[in-house]
């Protein structure tokens, strides 16, 4: 019967979107504390240790899907929390294409910073 | 038959003694996202000093981490990542139906095990600054 009180039917993208990234998300933050805390001592990290790193190419790839998923998930999440507090018309609006605008400028310097620590100009 | 409880609104933070344990998850999950998002705008500031050349970037990174107060904030963002993952998956599994009967223990377990994770991780965090 439990079934019968589940959520997990389509709700739209972006509750599809916010509920993928969470998945990809738990992984590759957990791995991330791991590697830069505990593996690597964020004290040691030294630009030539991130730039090795960043020049693996599944290493690179997936710090990119990193920044990007997460500021998706977090940019959504605050807008879904601003609309959980009950905000609309203008206010809604504004912090709508605010935080799009937001997340796209976010979005960009993680692309451009990733490139330059792994040494890639185009 | 499903049954529905009215709660009242978590919104209204002024009757938060009232709060049950679904609520409080609510409102860590909400807090630790915001912090989690603050964080992730300053991590890329922070970080962009690799674009000003590669001594700038490293002084800047380990100037930052002889901060023992720094020490400290990355042991709260710890704490806080742990949370905001163990009850994401929590609520990716009531998403999916499962455990939904034992949600209020899985809550707690979430508490307890961000807990645990934190304090054994106190000593690494805080190795050679203090």
């Amino acid at each position: 019967m439990s079934q019968r009180y589940s959520s997990f039917e389509p709700k739209g993208t972006r509750w599809l979107l916010q509920r993928l990234t969470a998945a990809f998300l738990v992984v590759v933050l957990a791995f991330h504390f791991m590697l830069l805390h505990f593996v690597n001592h964020a004290a040691d990290v030294t630009f030539a240790g991130t730039q090795m790193r960043m020049q693996t190419a599944g290493y690179f790839v997936t710090m990119v899907a990193f920044g990007l998923t997460a500021t998706f998930h977090g940019v959504n999440g605050v807008y879904n929390a601003l609309v959980n507090q009950g905000i609309d018309g203008t206010a809604k609006a504004v912090v709508k294409y605010g935080l799009v605008l937001a997340g796209l400028l976010l979005a960009v310097q993680i692309v451009r910073l990733s490139l330059v620590m792994a040494g890639i100009s185009l | 038959m499903s049954q529905s409880y009215d709660r009242g609104l978590v919104e209204d933070f002024g009757r938060w003694t009232e709060f049950s344990a679904g609520m409080w998850a609510w409102i860590f999950h909400k807090f630790t996202g915001w912090v989690l998002v603050g964080y992730l705008f300053t991590h890329i500031a922070v970080l962009s000093t690799a674009m000003s050349g590669p001594e700038v970037y490293t002084s800047t990174l380990q100037g930052l981490e002889s901060l023992l107060i720094v020490r400290f904030l990355e042991v709260g963002l710890l704490a806080v990542a742990v949370f905001h993952i163990l009850n994401g998956v929590r609520l990716l599994l009531v998403d999916l139906g499962i455990g939904l009967e034992s949600q209020d223990r899985s809550f707690y377990a979430s508490l307890i095990l961000t807990g645990a994770i934190v304090v054994a991780s106190v000593p690494t965090f805080l190795a050679g600054a203090v």
